[in-house]
Order: C-alpha cells, then sequence, then structure tokens
C-alpha cells in the first residue's frame, strides 16, 4: 500500500521522511501502529480487522445461500450446515457490525468534529482495539475447535445441552462486551469533556448525537450481556443451574436477558449509521440540514425506547399476555423517532441540489432499504401477525434489511465519504457506482424472496424445506452472489485508489463539519490551528475553489488571515 | 525513528505544558475532569453488570421464597456482620487516603493505604472460611449441591434445620449465594491489586496536591465494591 509506508527490512538506504503533517507519515515501523495511541490509525486497524471478519462471515453466509440450492443435501452435512449459518451471525453481529461504524469511522472523525487532539483515553481505545482483537481470536478458535451450533442467540437450554463450544464462545462474546464498552465510554467522556471550546451541544454535527446514543445504549446494555453469558459460561462449567430446568432454572430468562441487550444493541448498530447518513444527506444536497434538533433528539430518543421493548422478541414464549400488549405498544412508539430522521432527511434534500457521487448513492439507498426494514418491523410488532412470522425467513428478511442494507450500507456510504479524508485519495466515481447498483440489486434480490416465502411460512435456521420453496430460495442464492460481487467491486474501488487515486482535495464534498477543515489525510495532532466553530450545516461557509478542486471555508480562511495579521482573536495555538 | 515513536506516546511527550499532563489535553483539570468522568460511567457498568445477578436474585426469590427462607440459615450471620464492618472500615481508610494524596502527606497515605489493603485481606479471609464450611457440608451451587448429613442440626443462631423441611430447588439459593459473593470477591481481589499499585505508585512520591487523579478513582471503585456488599449482606443473610 502505498500510502502507509513501511520502511522494508534491509533494503532501507535513506531514512523516510518523517512528516508532522501526515499521521500516516508522522512515524514508520509496524510498530508505530501496533502500539499508536493515534486514534486514526487505530481506526484502520480497526477497519482492517473488521473486513477480515466481514470477509470471514460473508464466506459463511454463501455457504448457507449454497446450501439452502435444492430442497435437500446439496455441499454440506445438516451439522455443519448449523455451524455455518451460527458462525455467520455469530460473527456479523458482535465482531463486525457492533464495532463497525464507531470503531472505523468514529474514531477517525469523533476527535475531528469535535477540534480535539485525540480521544479522552487513547491507551484505552488502543486496549479496546486488542480486546476486540482477543475476542474474535476466540471465535477464530472456536471454529477449528469445537464449532458452535446455537444460533447466535445462544438459547438455552439447547446451549447448556449441546457439545460444541459454548463456554469458549461465551468467553469471547464477554471480550467483545468488554472492547465496546471501553469505546462507548472514551467517547461519552470525550463528548462531554473535549469540545472545541466554542461547541455547543447544539453546535455538533449530528454523527456525534448518534454515537453518543450509541455510547449510552453501549454503557448501559453491554453490562448485562456480559453477566448473562458470564452465567451461560457458569452454566457450562460449573452447572449452576440458572437457566437449567432440571436445577430450578428458567430458560425463558435467558431470553429476556439477552434480548435485554440485544434488541438496545440493533440500534447500537442503527444509530451510528443514521449519523453518518445525515452526515453525507446535507453535504451531498448543498443544503443546510432540516430538523436538527428533531434528527438530534430522536437519537437520543431511540436510545432510551430501545432499552423498553425487548419482549416483543419473546411474544410466542409464554409471557403474559398483558405484558405482550405493551411490548407490542411500545414497539410501535419507537417506530417515531426512526420515522421523524427519514423525514427530515427527506425534507433535507427537498429542492437540494443533489450529487449522485458513491456516498449520497448509499445513503439514497440506505433510505430505500430502511424504510423496508423499518416498516417490515411493524408487522413483527403486531402481535396477531407476528404468531405467524415469527421463527420465520420473515424474521431474517426483516432483519437483513435493518442490519445489513441499513447498518452496513451505512459503513460502506460512509467509507465511500471519508475516504479522501482517511487516506488523502479519490476513488473511481464509476466503480464506486457500479459497486452500488451490484449491491443494491443483489441485496434486494437476495432478501425479496425471503420477505415472501417466510410469509408463506418457510421456518428460518431449516436444513431442508418442501419443494415448492425451491424457487424462492434459488432467487435468493442468485442474489446473494451478486450482493457479494458488489462488495469486492467496492474493496476493488478502494484498493485501486489507494495505488493509482488521485489526490484528494481537504473538502471535497463541501461538508462544513471541523473534520473537514482540515488536510487531507489529517495532520499527526489532527490540527495546526483548530479552525473556527461555525453551525456545522451551513453551507454558505464553503465555497467551490476550482483550483484545489475542492471546498474551502471563509469562516476559516478569516481566521488565519487574522491569526497572520497578528490579530490573534479568539483562536488557539494548538502545537 | 524512535524519536517518531516517543512522540506518538503522548503522556510525557515534550508539548505538554504541566508535568503529568497528556499531549491531548490542554489543562490539568481537563484531564482530571475526564478521567473521573470515566470512572463514574464505568461504575455505572459495573452496577449493571451485577444487577443481572440481583435479577436473577429477584426472580428466584419471588418464585421460590421458602428456598430461601430454609437455605439462608445456612450462613453464618456473625461472620456476614464482620465482613460488613470489616469493609465500612476499609472505606473509610480509603477516604482518608485520598485526603492524604489531596494534602501531599505521603507517610499518611501510605499508612492507610496499607490498612484498606490489610482490611481487604481480612474481608476475603473470612470469606474463605465461610467457603469452606460449605465445601465441608456439601452445600454448593446447582449441581453439585448434596447436603452431607452434618450440614443439618443446629444452627448459627440457635435454630434447628431438618433435613425432611428441605425444599425442592434449595441449590437455587446456593448457585446465587455463589455467583454473587464469587463476583463480588473478585471484584475486592482486583481492588487489591489496584491498592498495592497504588502504594508502590505513593512510595515513589508520585502522588501530591497536583496530581491525585489515580487515589481518588481507585477510592471510588473500592466505595463501589464495598457498596455492593452492603446489598448483599441482607439480601442473602439477614432473610424473614
Ligand atoms: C433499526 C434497526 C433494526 C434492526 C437492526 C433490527 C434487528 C432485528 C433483529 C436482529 C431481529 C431478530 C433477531 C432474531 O430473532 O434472531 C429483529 C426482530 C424484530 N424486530 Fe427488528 N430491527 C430493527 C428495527 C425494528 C423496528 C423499527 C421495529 C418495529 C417498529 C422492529 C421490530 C422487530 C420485531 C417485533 C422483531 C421480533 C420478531 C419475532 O421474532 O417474531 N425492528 N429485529
Ligand atoms: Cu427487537
Amino acid at each position: 500500500m502505498t500510502s502507509i509506508p513501511m520502511p522494508e527490512e534491509g533494503t532501507l538506504t535513506t531514512k523516510p521522511v518523517v512528516d508532522e503533517t501526515n499521521y500516516l507519515k508522522s512515524a514508520y515501523g509496524i510498530k508505530s501502529w501496533l502500539l499508536t495511541q493515534d486514534h486514526k490509525r487505530i481506526a484502520i486497524m480497526y477497519m482492517i480487522g473488521i473486513g477480515i471478519a466481514f470477509l470471514l462471515g460473508g464466506l459463511f453466509a454463501l455457504a448457507v445461500r449454497l446450501e439452502l440450492w435444492t430442497p435437500t443435501k446439496t455441499i454440506v452435512e445438516a451439522a455443519t450446515y448449523n455451524k455455518l449459518f451460527t458462525l455467520h451471525g455469530a460473527i456479523m453481529t458482535f465482531l463486525v457490525l457492533v464495532p463497525s461504524i464507531p470503531a472505523i469511522l468514529g474514531n477517525f472523525v469523533l476527535p475531528m468534529m469535535l477540534g480535539a487532539k485525540d480521544v479522552a483515553f487513547p491507551k484505552l481505545n488502543l486496549l479496546s482495539f486488542y480486546l476486540w482483537l482477543l475476542g474474535a481470536i476466540g471465535f477464530v478458535v472456536v471454529l477449528f475447535a469445537g464449532d458452535l451450533d446455537t444460533g447466535w442467540t445462544f438459547y438455552a437450554p439447547y446451549s447448556i445441552r449441546t457439545q460444541t463450544a459454548v463456554a469458549l464462545a461465551a468467553t469471547g462474546a464477554f471480550i467483545l462486551g468488554f472492547s465496546s464498552i471501553l469505546t462507548g465510554l472514551n467517547f461519552m467522556v470525550t463528548i462531554h469533556k473535549m469540545r472545541a471550546k466554542t461547541m455547543g451541544w447544539f453546535r455538533m454535527p449530528l454523527l456525534l448525537w448518534g454515537l453518543y446514543a450509541t455510547s449510552v445504549i453501549q454503557i448501559v446494555a453491554t453490562p448485562v450481556i456480559g453477566i448473562t453469558v458470564g452465567m451461560l459460561f457458569l452454566e457450562k462449567l460449573f452447572h449452576i443451574g440458572f437457566f437449567d430446568p432440571k436445577l430450578g432454572g428458567d430458560p425463558v430468562l435467558f431470553e429476556h436477558f439477552f434480548w435485554f441487550y440485544s434488541h438496545p444493541v440493533v440500534y447500537v448498530m442503527i444509530l451510528p449509521a443514521m449519523g453518518v447518513i445525515s452526515e453525507i444527506i446535507t453535504a451531498m444536497s448543498r443544503k443546510h440540514i432540516f430538523g436538527y434538533t428533531f434528527i438530534a433528539f430522536s437519537s437520543i430518543a431511540i436510545a432510551l425506547f430501545g432499552f423498553l421493548v425487548w419482549g416483543h422478541h419473546m411474544f410466542v414464549s409464554g409471557q403474559s399476555s398483558l405484558m405482550s400488549t405493551i411490548f407490542s405498544l411500545l414497539t410501535f412508539s419507537v417506530s417515531i423517532p426512526s420515522a421523524i430522521k427519514v423525514f427530515n432527511w427527506l425534507a433535507t434534500m427537498y429542492k437540494g441540489s443533489i450529487s449522485l457521487a458513491p456516498p449520497m448513492l448509499f445513503a439514497m439507498g440506505f433510505l430505500f432499504l430502511f424504510g423496508i426494514g423499518g416498516l417490515t418491523g411493524l408487522f413483527l410488532g403486531t402481535l396477531n401477525t407476528d404468531v405467524h412470522l415469527h421463527d420465520t425467513y420473515f424474521i431474517v428478511a426483516h432483519f437483513h434489511y435493518t442490519m445489513m442494507g441499513s447498518a452496513l450500507i451505512g459503513l460502506i456510504g460512509g467509507l465511500f465519504f471519508y475516504w479522501p479524508k482517511i487516506f488523502g485519495r479519490m476513488y473511481s466515481h464509476l466503480l464506486g457506482t457500479i459497486s452500488f447498483i451490484l449491491i443494491f440489486v443483489g441485496f434486494n434480490l437476495t432478501f425479496i424472496p425471503q420477505f415472501l416465502m417466510g410469509s408463506m411460512g418457510m421456518p428460518r435456521r431449516y436444513y431442508n424445506y418442501p419443494p415448492e420453496f425451491q424457487a424462492y430460495h434459488q432467487w435468493s442464492t442468485v442474489g446473494s452472489f451478486v450482493l457479494a460481487a458488489g462488495l469486492f467491486t467496492a474493496l476493488w474501488c478502494f484498493i485501486h485508489s489507494l495505488f493509482r487515486g488521485e489526490k484528494a482535495p481537504d473538502n471535497p464534498w463541501g461538508a462544513v463539519t471541523l473534520d473537514w477543515k482540515t488536510s487531507s489525510p489529517p495532520h499527526h495532532h489532527n490540527f495546526d490551528i483548530v479552525p473556527p466553530v461555525t453551525d456545522p450545516y451551513d453551507m454558505d461557509d464553503v465555497y467551490w475553489d476550482e483550483e484545489s478542486k475542492g471546498y474551502i471555508s471563509r469562516s476559516q480562511q478569516a481566521a488565519l488571515q487574522e491569526l497572520a495579521a497578528g490579530v490573534s482573536g479568539t483562536q488557539e495555538k494548538n502545537s | 525513528m524512535s524519536q517518531a515513536i516517543d512522540s506518538i506516546h503522548g503522556d510525557q511527550g515534550q508539548l505538554s505544558h504541566e508535568p503529568h499532563v497528556a499531549h491531548h489535553f490542554e489543562s490539568a483539570e481537563q484531564q482530571y475532569d475526564s478521567a473521573k468522568l470515566g470512572m463514574w460511567v464505568f461504575l455505572v457498568t459495573e452496577i449493571l453488570f451485577f444487577s443481572g445477578l440481583f435479577c436473577v436474585y429477584a426472580v428466584y426469590r419471588s418464585l421460590h421464597p421458602e428456598v430461601f427462607l430454609y437455605a439462608h440459615q445456612w450462613l453464618d450471620k456473625g461472620l456476614g456482620a464482620l465482613n460488613t464492618v470489616v469493609l465500612i472500615i476499609s472505606s473509610f481508610t480509603m477516604a482518608w487516603a485520598v485526603r492524604n494524596a489531596q494534602l501531599g502527606q505521603k507517610k499518611a497515605l501510605m499508612i492507610n493505604l496499607t490498612l484498606t489493603l490489610v482490611c481487604a485481606g481480612t474481608f476475603m479471609g473470612i470469606k474463605a472460611k465461610e467457603y469452606s464450611q460449605k465445601f465441608e457440608h456439601g452445600t454448593t451451587w446447582g449441581a453439585s449441591f448434596h447436603p452431607h448429613d452434618n450440614a443439618f442440626g443446629e444452627t448459627h443462631d440457635g435454630g434447628e434445620l431438618k433435613k425432611e423441611d428441605m425444599p425442592p430447588n434449595t441449590q437455587l439459593f446456593f448457585s446465587i449465594y455463589f455467583a454473587l459473593t464469587g463476583l463480588h470477591g473478585l471484584h475486592v481481589l482486583i481492588g487489591m491489586g489496584l491498592i498495592l499499585w497504588l502504594l508502590v505508585r505513593a512510595a515513589k512520591g508520585t502522588f501530591g496536591p497536583e496530581y491525585f487523579t489515580p487515589v481518588d478513582i481507585v477510592g471510588l471503585y473500592w466505595h463501589l465494591v464495598d457498596l455492593i456488599w452492603i446489598f448483599l449482606f441482607p439480601l442473602l443473610y439477614l432473610i424473614h
């Protein structure tokens, strides 16, 4: 990779030049990466790690889809099939989606958006990366030594009885939870304590509101899954009996604990994506965001309401009908803040001058797919329809529209958006557009058939199925390969950019937030001089500069001139 | 190259204006506030972590009150109360130690930290005695719960436990007892490690009016550990 220079052993004649104005060149050598406390480098390590995990999880998914090509055995045995979908689900949720946007994009831009040099606790940030790595290694060990066939949900009592490596997987999940908590804690403290002096809460970019709401959930919900997998671990090793009916325990209690975390955690996945979408849509529509405070508070509302709806996963578990009714009602209420966001984004786009560059394509894809994902959630929140749809492919399609179609598309859109800032290189818009089309078409082709067969009663997680479902399964499998082709195109687009991309301007999209007012790639300490804090969406602050092929901020320019004239006003010299 | 690496290893970077202030903070105050807020948030996660087990306790106590009424008589209220006193004293010496650090009283700081450590050790010692009693009686968790004959008979406060009165699912009480006190004990051990670390740093004269953050935040942690015990004691030992 040309833009991440590393000296080659022995062949080095001249020392690489240390360049403090570029974090990629501020230090060299493998140690300067592995032991770095720079949030930007940690973000890149996460990017690589999560990318590999995503590849692995994706390969398992393709294997599952291939197996379902015929109603009976196609490529693997039933037991292997169970392991494939379990590992797919567990890797995608715990290793990929939960950390993804906060750890990659959040880590990179959060301090810059605040005008800070780093997160509040850089060492904890690095520790949280290594905890992630340890958890990831745990899962790889599970893969090779023992396997796992419980589904990502670890439901008792099967998880207690199975001979597969539940205890090890529980340990892995526990460690990953710790990593997630530390990231949330770090972000929360950073947002509270490290904002630039003149940045009030309502001058924060909306991505930060999203990340803040996310950290609330990470902090409140994650310890509960920690103790839950802890109890599962004790169950496996010492037969403690909390969830084991033979010992007086109650398996449904496990479901409660599990969903008390795992419902809120779907918002850990979606809230940061919504934040990214807010940033993309306003910059690419060249318009001030519509309804800033509504979007900001709806993030907080989602985080809080999200804690009160877990029972909608348990409508058929035998919980009392009074409880089910209340959970159903609350489930409907949580869709209100999500809808508020969607309407505000649409209003932002209305009469905007929309650019159809790749980030915006993904943002618009998000609107469409999240629309479907969210609306089908209402079918599931309705008691009588859920009894029919529960544990069918309808559920599988629903949560893929929200988790993959929304959270992951948000991540990819965000990568296209921030890529020029992260690596200082532009990419081929053509490749980006092709990848979007393939991903969008492939995704819908994969999951629309799943909605259909789910509504007809095809259960999830089944190895064999009646022949009348075969056509749906085959469409879905074809779709999954188109989707995979799209993802590889995006990967190719990124790698191509690293080697062949044109040099990126500091602000290619005309965004107004502080992270775009530093060089691309940023200074080692983020800013030479912290730019003045403005309304983060005041599009009049920037103008197009033909010479640099990017946007320039008027307020920043004025501040620099003032400084040069020796009248240092409200500015603060940073380093 | 090593120079370059040093400069990313923040802490004593030449950029900071005051000693102990990491390069990315603007002032000692900002750094202190951040550490303190971080610790409070961490304590919130600790409380939620324990709350899972408290929830298990609440559920099974409401489902099987008779189990709790019967089984708690196996616990030694005297030892439990003694441990409560020991931990409260340790919280007091810890709070005092924070004051010593703020005032730069190195010797008093070390004495108070040592006292805290001694109390914590005493707590663990008493706990170990209680645990060994449970193992002797065979009154342990879940599947391993097989009370021996020596478990029955006269209780610590003069009552009598009869084998034939034992309700079904009594093992649940001991599952909960061991999970809760075990997790708490683990926290005491971690706390002891932290206090030891403070002691070493205090001996080097690290702490003073300018810089006492670690003492302060370990203190917060220790008070939480103490507080959790104060809930555990009545919930497990004092059941009517
Ligand atoms: C915002 C992003 C969302 C994500 C990431 C998401 C994710 C998920 C997941 C992972 C499951 C099922 C997991 C399993 O059973 O293994 C699920 C089920 C469910 N979702 Fe969502 N969801 C989202 C939004 C919504 C919304 C907006 C609603 C309703 C307003 C909703 C209602 C439901 C219901 C009721 C179920 C349970 C259905 C059943 O198991 O019978 N979801 N969702
Ligand atoms: Cu849910």
